[in-house]
């Protein structure tokens, strides 16, 4: 639908400035509080005028929230699930689109509607693994019968623990699995022609090969587009790190520490530090989506072969 | 070179058969051509030469090795696909390397067999395009040396072009067979288009509803078709065809009581049998009233073709086409006496199509 008449273009454009203003301001008030200092922040009404002290704010921030070593743990999270997710999403769309076995509708809607089933919503079952991985064998050792034979004939208990609590394993392993990248994959797997496909079995290409050598290239775009969508998704997790790292201080995400930013009940309010911090911690999903929104919207929107 | 040879070969998809029972021998070197209207098998049947498809029931094999259980990588076969089906995302030079690449052929070696079959089909400038900025019958050719730079001892071609217009059509039908004349390689090539397959082949399967109609070159499915179905589908314009039966007298009723006389079908004139009479065009020619045997028919219209023209006349009811290269002009309307060629008369059943022997 494309009109053109003076009062629509108005109305188009007073809609998308409404928009932006109501998006930015957020952000505005975070650098302006960030940027002033203990008085001027404590102000009312508050001013919407950057002042001078944001950069001994960011540093009062970073040494306050032990930014440096949680920043670190917070890339690596959000790097191994991003790249987990986008091996996963791939390798199981690639098997349900491409492979035809027994149970692969029953496989994709299982998969599927995990959609409706969000970490939130598991969690206590995703702790109980995560405090013991090794936990469903147990179960099924115990139910089965077999370590109560195993601890007759040979006198061994059979006890499996593989505790995940307090590691990077812990943080990635459980956000890994993902409907969402899983359905974006085949919907994009389903739009290659057959004969691609078959040109390639003529070609004398294995499955595998035709994964690496035809589909990885020609879905790059897309993966850049699930990559973003995901590193930001989970550089923001905040539920399952706090639940699963007693050990705050070496497993710590920036997320986390955010509540440590916050002025306490009877402390000083210095909320120009946290908004300061605040400002440190929406840094790199920020830069990354400003780096990866050419191929991020390419991703979503055009199918370029 | 291999030959292949198909015995008693099925096809069913779930419950519904499509391929009723083909049995093939193709000889080594021999250009095949299978023919037929859309729907009637033939693609399937290469795909299933080509491994890309099941067999249902019965058994391929390919230089006498039964292939029915290997992939389609382990037959040794090269397809060209009617949509090109180049890798969309490769440069020509990758795109015409790639089984090569998969085959392990060390870089060197690649790009030297990569560049002779480049050479052979006029690509050497095009090598580092990608498919995308190629015209299609550039990408067509890049399919084609793609196939060739395997050295694969089975060439299979899937109405590949189709998708070029007439012109360009006409070009790589002779690339083609100027490839088959140097390679002699065994090659099936499946098309609807009859002047294609007419061309090409060496041997032509006329294909019809999952059925094999006819084998046979193609001069002689031309001149004796097996079948009603082969002799309406094979020449252009279509070969006449009345249905009727022959009278006491020996003439051939047909229309609405049109009366032809064709005493060379003495020998299989069985009065009150119904039959079909098929004649070509061009074994109809214009005569005059007083010649023996000749037809008389209103012309309909008449189709220009430059060289000739095509008369469409109505002869008691029936339709009858002529392939008329007299100069005289002639009008839609008009009085018109065409007599049939003795020899050019076909005779089929009613009931199974087949050719009645004369």
């Amino acid at each position: 639908m494309i009109e053109r008449s003076p009062v629509f273009d108005f109305l188009t454009y007073l809609a998308m400035a409404i928009g932006a203003f109501l998006v930015v301001i957020p952000f505005w008030i975070t650098l302006v509080a960030g940027s002033q200092s203990l008085q001027e922040v404590s102000q009312v009404p508050i001013s919407l005028m950057p002042s001078s002290h944001l950069w001994e704010n960011l540093s009062a921030a970073w040494a306050r929230a032990d930014l440096g070593p949680k920043m670190l743990n917070s890339l690596i999270v959000a790097v191994g699930v991003t790249v987990g997710k986008i091996t996963l999403a791939s390798l199981s769309a690639f098997a349900i689109v491409f492979f035809n076995f027994r149970g692969r509708m029953i496989s994709f809607w299982l998969i599927f509607i995990t959609l409706m089933l969000p970490l939130e919503v598991r969690i206590v079952p995703t702790y109980a693994i995560a405090a013991n991985a090794l936990l469903p064998f147990q179960v099924i050792l115990d139910t089965l019968g077999i370590s109560w034979l195993v601890n007759a004939v040979s006198g061994i208990q059979v006890t499996l623990n593989w505790n995940l609590l307090n590691s990077y394993t812990g943080l990635i392993l459980p956000l890994v699995a993902t409907a969402t990248g899983t359905f974006l994959y085949r919907q994009f797997f389903m739009t290659i022609p057959d004969e691609l496909v078959e040109a390639s079995k003529m070609d004398g290409a294995r499955p595998i090969e035709f994964f690496f050598d035809v589909l990885l290239p020609l879905s790059r775009t897309n993966m850049l587009a699930l990559a973003t969508i995901m590193f930001v998704s989970s550089w923001n997790q905040y539920l399952w790190p706090l639940l699963i790292t007693t050990d705050r201080a070496n497993f710590g995400t920036v997320v986390m520490q955010l509540k440590a930013l916050i002025p306490a009940q009877n402390g000083t309010p210095d909320w120009n530090v946290t908004m300061a911090g605040a400002l440190i911690i929406m840094l790199p999903p920020l830069l990354v989506v400003a780096f990866m929104q050419r191929w991020f919207v390419r991703g979503l929107i055009s199918r370029d072969k | 070179m291999s030959q292949i040879s198909i015995k008693g070969v099925k096809k069913s998809y779930l419950k519904t058969p499509v391929i009723h029972g083909v049995d093939v021998e193709i000889e080594a070197g021999e250009f095949v051509v299978i023919l037929g209207p859309s729907g009637c098998g033939k693609s399937t049947l290469l795909r299933m030469i080509a491994g890309l498809e099941d067999i249902t029931a019965g058994e391929i094999a390919i230089g006498g090795k039964v292939v029915n259980q290997l992939e389609p990588r382990e037959r040794g076969c090269a397809m060209v696909f009617q949509n090109y089906a180049l890798y969309p995302h490769m440069t020509v030079r990758q795109n015409i390397g790639y089984s090569l690449k998969v085959a392990k052929v060390p870089r060197v070696e690649r790009d030297a067999r990569v560049m002779k079959v480049a050479q052979s089909v006029s690509l050497e400038t095009f090598l580092d395009r990608r498919p995308g900025e190629l015209s299609g019958g550039q990408r067509q050719r890049v399919a084609m040396a793609r196939a060739m730079v395997r050295e694969p001892k089975v060439f299979l071609f899937d109405e590949p072009f189709s998708n070029l217009d007439a012109k360009l059509r006409v070009a790589m039908r002779a690339e083609v067979r100027r490839l088959h004349r140097d390679l002699g390689v065994t090659s099936v090539f499946v098309t609807h288009d009859q002047t294609e397959a007419m061309t090409l082949a060496d041997k032509l399967i006329i294909m019809n509803a999952g059925n094999v109609e006819q084998i046979g070159k193609p001069t002689e499915v031309y001149n004796n078709p097996a079948s009603r179905f082969v002799a309406d589908f094979i020449g252009s314009p279509a070969m006449n065809l009345f249905e009727g039966e022959f009278d006491a007298d020996g003439h051939f009723v047909h229309g609405q009581g049109g009366k032809m006389n064709v005493s060379q079908l003495n020998g299989v004139r069985q009065p009150g049998k119904k039959v079909v009479l098929g004649v070509r065009p061009e074994s109809v020619r214009r005569t005059h009233a007083e010649t023996h045997g000749a037809i008389a028919a209103v012309v309909d219209y008449v189709e220009e073709l430059g060289a000739s023209r095509l008369i469409h006349a109505d002869a008691n009811g029936s339709r009858i086409v002529a392939l008329d290269t007299d100069t005289a002009e002639i009008k839609s309307g008009t009085r018109v006496h065409l007599s049939l060629e003795a020899d050019a008369l076909h005779l089929f059943s009613v009931e199974n199509g087949r050719r009645i022997a004369h």
